[in-house]
């Protein structure tokens, strides 16, 4: 056994990112066409958009998006460490715990059972059971590290590592929160209510330095990982420059912590801790677009590749989204843009530009790398199909941006138009009706993106049925040290 | 703004952590080599059918 990598749990996580993947993007149409008529659920309570809307955020998130890193960085640290996994049990442990999780997120969700922090509206039992798997994650990644037959620790390694250290420093000192049980309730609600410890504005801080680091390292740092890894591989050259990917790092994890309260300009937040998180969000344009360009350039001298590879396509225009999102938020921090981007459609524009453009499609191009080598085949039952996905998902995400953005632009310039009497021009019902015409694109962007990953569905469950299961990929035994 | 007091530190702690981990990994010499690695993974081969004979052994001795 000791002789080969355990594929099992990478090839388990590699089938549920595609499962989660349309789970997630299937709630995000459904809430998307809820804007548009807003009783197409029929006014049931367990399917309403404020239950939904965090069941879609945390799917794509953390089950799809979550399953995609675990798959990932468990193949990664293996190759690149020529180790198997630490423990079998511990890694089967860690994939059941996180469907566990997923199952017990969906299903409280859809009961209203929420503690009402973005991006961490899961309740103590669960937190709790988050916190175990995690740290089991942890000793599984870190225990493979040490044990290690190489010297040298690759790059993608250290973005996965410093992923999973921060993410439970985040999730710990976010959801310290006191269950209602404790306080002598005796309901059924009352049994996975919670408060926060912290309260107002000092519970809003933590909140949104939770918040931004959640973006920063469970959908930037460890997706980078990804990057650093499947672009080289998928192309067949080496990255850019190396070095750069190391100072890319080490950059990123100093100043990243402190960007937080750019969520809360122009709020009761102290205007110095204001003009700190714009300052740090300003400062991390120069590494993001560093490793952007490093991700890019590693194509250099054979760009003809990108014609005739999707998988190569996919891994690209992530990174130019990832690029392009790395400039969009930086600007939406300096407080004049955010006085008109806050609170609007622009948001919306942003965070998906991020999640579907970059997160989304760095994680399908490594899937499409992963699953036929999980499967013992050369490579997916269909490039021509990668190459439909790659289209419908690059001309979804375009129009859902894209009338994100000009939604929350009218909308932010409606909300602050006054007459000359100082008076609202527009009342904020006249502004929800502006925006039908942009949630119908968003909606058609949404729905192209989704059947693009029915598309994958379909090309990996061929796949999976003409390959062979690999369990016992050999490892090396001439070490290149 | 009491909520300050735990952040910062937090933060302070954390930049510390890195800093030691960048130290080490320094003195350990992980940035001796900044071309090696980059050509390293993509010596490594994982494509599943290059090596089909040994694999099929490996199969036979674990059904044996």
């Amino acid at each position: 056994m000791e002789a080969t990598y355990n594929y099992k749990v990478v090839r388990q996580f590699a089938i549920m990112t595609v499962v989660w993947g349309i789970v997630g993007m299937l709630v995000g149409v459904i809430i998307a066409s809820q804007l548009i008529w807003p009783d197409i659920t029929m006014q049931l309570p367990w399917l309403s958009y404020g239950r939904l809307r965090p069941l879609h955020t945390n799917a794509v998130i953390f089950a799809f998006g979550g399953s995609g890193l675990f798959a990932a960085s468990l193949y990664i640290v293996q190759r690149t460490c020529h180790v198997r996994l630490l423990s079998d049990g511990l890694a089967a442990f860690v994939f059941w715990g996180w469907q566990l999780i997923i199952l017990c997120a969906a299903v409280s969700f859809v009961f209203g059972v929420t503690s009402g922090k973005e991006y961490a509206e899961l309740e103590w039992p669960i937190d709790l059971l988050i916190a175990v798997v995690w740290i089991a994650y942890a000793i599984l990644y870190f225990g493979t590290i040490v044990k290690r037959k190489t010297p040298h620790i690759y790059v993608a390694n250290w973005f996965f590592g410093a992923y999973i250290i921060a993410i439970t420093l985040l999730h710990v000192v976010n959801n310290i929160e006191l269950p209602w049980m404790l306080g002598g309730s005796t309901s059924l609600v009352g049994m996975f209510k919670s408060y926060s410890a912290y309260a107002g504005v000092q519970d809003a801080m933590v909140q949104w330095w939770y918040g931004h680091n959640a973006v920063g390292f469970f959908l930037t740092v460890s997706f980078l990982g990804m990057m650093y890894y499947f672009v080289p591989k998928q192309a067949g050259r080496p990255i850019f420059s190396y070095r750069l990917s190391i100072v890319h790092f080490w950059s990123l994890n100093f100043i990243y912590m402190w960007a937080g309260p750019h969520h809360l300009l122009n709020t009761a937040l102290p205007d110095w801790a204001q003009g700190l998180g714009m300052a740090f969000s300003l400062m991390l344009l120069a590494p993001s677009w560093g490793g952007m360009m490093n991700g890019i350039m590693t194509l250099s001298g054979a760009w003809h590749k990108l014609r005739t590879d999707p998988i190569l396509k996919f891994l690209i225009t992530s990174l130019s989204f990832y690029g392009m999102s790395t400039f969009e938020g930086p600007m939406m921090s300096v407080k004049t843009v955010n006085a008109l981007s806050h609170y609007s459609e622009w948001g919306i524009a942003h965070v998906h530009s991020g999640a579907m453009g970059w997160v989304a499609m760095v994680t399908i191009g490594s899937m499409y790398y992963l699953i036929p080598r999980m499967f013992g085949r050369e490579e997916m039952y269909s490039t021509r199909l990668i190459n439909v996905h790659f289209w419908w998902s690059t001309i979804g995400v375009v129009l859902y941006i894209a009338a994100m953005w000009v939604a929350g632009v009218a909308q932010g310039l409606m909300w602050r138009a006054t007459n000359a009497d100082g008076t609202l021009t527009y009342s904020f019902a006249q502004t929800v009706n502006a925006m039908y015409p942009f949630y119908t694109i968003r909606l058609v962007g949404g729905i192209m993106f989704l059947l693009g990953m029915l598309l994958m569905a379909y090309n990996v469950w061929k796949t999976v049925s003409i390959g062979r299961v690999v369990n016992d990929a050999a490892i090396p035994q001439a070490v290149h040290a | 703004m009491d909520i300050l007091y735990l952040l910062i530190p937090i933060s302070l702690v954390l930049v510390a952590f890195i800093a030691l981990i960048l130290l080490w990994a320094v003195r350990n010499g992980q940035f001796e080599d900044m071309e090696g690695p980059a050509y390293r993974i993509l010596m490594d081969d994982d494509s599943p059918v290059s090596n089909p004979e040994k694999s099929d052994d490996e199969q036979k001795k674990e059904a044996n």
